[in-house]
């Protein structure tokens, strides 16, 4: 039998709403009355510069954001609070240098009160360093592995949580660009159907991937409309439209015109 | 086959030259014995040896242990209690301020002239480099290990003895090297204000009597134990660390002919 990975996570269909976020950095507003919608199922990417709020934006939705003066109102469609219920995936791959690749995937299950995975867990670890192609590496040290091996083993740490949310921090920027690509395929293969929010500064990135793209610039920051690309994801690198609305968004970004006023 | 060779040679390269520098200054034994008297001298006198080495050996390990232990502990307390760090390091700090050597008397006075007053001073001369090499490597963990930590729901608990302690590994490991080359220091120096066994006080004994040779031959039983305790403590430090050994060997593999 083969663990149920990457269907809804445990049948929850989660829309998560964010209400009027603030974030202040030294008494300077970089963005005030926030609103953001993350709709169930869907893959959400957040296209900004650096500097812009995105990183704090995300733990805030994590609940890891204690260290910058970012507030926010978090609504659930089922109403429960979405605290412990958000899978994070930083640009860093955060793997622990002393666990095991497959300890690490496992590292949710090792860190709870008893402390040890059980054996459907561990199935569901393999299965998931298979799905990102690692299985016989499984005991190895991260120290022996490759950036783009890194990563992948954090995705399958990722997957491993199961959440109804997925957050992800700029995941595949320290790749190059090959390796960078191929995971971007593996992401959109494996978080089908999920609810994801991803955080990117590449047009390219957020084109070739998400459901729904909204940019976040300006002094202070909002939110674009959200643009929705056809199609069918992982889109193609050299999809005539991925490359229209590439080019849209790079001058967009480069000259900060809102989405409407440069739309034809 | 030249990188194990070269120990050999380089101590036979300097006792050669300790033994050219007694012949060329004709210096009599009693101020500079030559190797061979040294090694004449440790064979002829080793159950003696042996026997003193045995107090030394004892006050060094039971020092190294309790001051790893105390260390550890301190360390966990300050990163543990915000309340405690702030009370507690600046007390630490300040005491750094009085050598350990100036105690020394005042130890003897309180307890005595045995084991236990040595075993206080081989403690106390590692206790802060220990305490500061474990505190530092518990505060330095990468903020992204802890992020990640609460985002899969660990406790405090957790975070401390799953993160925060194997994190700081490394730096615990460079504490026990520093504390390991610096016990013996405290363990001899105890012995010679106040003792009536150890190699420090047959040291101090032998050089009253001119007894020169019998002085080096103590002091080449006390570098050896050195030597074997530091090499057997970065043993342990080093498998208490493997991911780093790992992680690290392919590059200085590389460079070693």
């Amino acid at each position: 039998m083969v663990p149920r990975t990457t269907s809804t996570p445990g049948g929850k269909t989660v829309d998560i709403e964010l209400r009027h976020a603030s974030l202040h950095w030294q008494q300077h507003c970089v963005f005030s009355n926030l609103n953001l919608t993350l709709p169930s199922n869907r893959w959400t990417c957040l296209l900004g510069q650096s500097g812009v709020g995105k990183s704090s934006l995300l733990q805030l939705l994590c609940g890891i954001a204690d260290g910058a003066d970012i507030q926010g109102e978090i609504h659930c469609s089922d109403g429960k609070p979405l605290q412990g219920r958000v899978a994070w995936m930083a640009q860093q791959d955060l793997l622990l240098p002393w666990l095991s690749l497959i300890d690490n995937v496992l590292l949710g299950a090792r860190l709870q009160r008893n402390g040890r995975p059980s054996a459907e867990q561990r199935e569901l670890a393999g299965y998931l360093l298979q799905q990102v192609g690692l299985t016989d590496r499984a005991t190895a040290l991260p120290a022996h592995l490759s950036g783009g091996q890194r990563q992948r083993v954090a995705l399958a740490r990722t997957l491993f949580q199961d959440q109804p949310l997925v957050c992800m921090d700029e995941p595949f920027s320290a790749l190059d660009s090959i390796n960078r690509l191929r995971l971007q395929d593996l992401a959109a293969e494996l978080l089908a159907d999920r609810t994801v929010l991803m955080i990117t500064h590449d047009p390219l990135e957020a084109l070739r991937l998400s459901d729904r793209i909204l940019v976040l610039q300006g002094h202070p920051a909002r939110l674009s409309e959200a643009l929705e690309p056809n199609g069918a994801t992982p889109r193609a690198v050299d999809d005539a439209e991925v490359l229209k609305q590439q080019a849209r968004l790079l001058r967009l970004l480069a000259h900060g015109s809102s989405l409407a006023e440069d739309s034809p | 086959m030249m990188r194990a060779l070269r120990p050999l040679i380089i101590t036979l390269g300097l006792l050669l030259i300790w033994q050219l520098i007694v012949w060329l200054t004709g210096a009599p034994r009693f101020i500079l014995p030559g190797p061979l008297l040294v090694l004449e001298t440790l064979f002829n006198q080793l159950p003696l040896l042996i026997q003193h080495a045995g107090v030394t050996l004892a006050e060094i390990l039971l020092g190294l242990l309790l001051g790893t232990l105390l260390g550890l502990v301190s360390a966990l307390s300050l990163v543990t209690w915000g309340g405690l760090r702030r009370w507690l390091l600046p007390v630490l700090v300040v005491s750094q301020a009085i050598p350990v050597f100036a105690l020394a008397p005042v130890l003897m006075l309180w307890l005595g002239y045995g084991l236990a007053s040595k075993v206080a001073m081989a403690t106390l001369i590692i206790y802060f480099p220990v305490t500061a090499a474990c505190f530092d490597g518990l505060r330095q963990t990468p903020t992204g290990y802890l992020q990640l930590a609460r985002t899969l729901g660990a406790s405090r608990r957790a975070q401390l003895l799953q993160i925060r302690l194997p994190a700081a590994l490394p730096a615990f490991g460079s504490g026990l090297r520093v504390a390991a080359s610096v016990a013996p220091i405290g363990a001899v120096v105890g012995e010679w204000v106040g003792s009536s066994t150890g190699l420090g006080y047959l040291m101090l004994n032998a050089n009253a009597r001119m007894q020169v040779d019998l002085m080096f031959a103590a002091l080449l039983v006390l570098a050896v134990m050195a030597l074997t305790l530091y090499f057997s403590v970065n043993l342990i430090a080093r498998r208490l660390t493997p991911w780093l050994e790992e992680s690290t060997s392919h590059a200085t593999r590389g460079n070693t002919p």
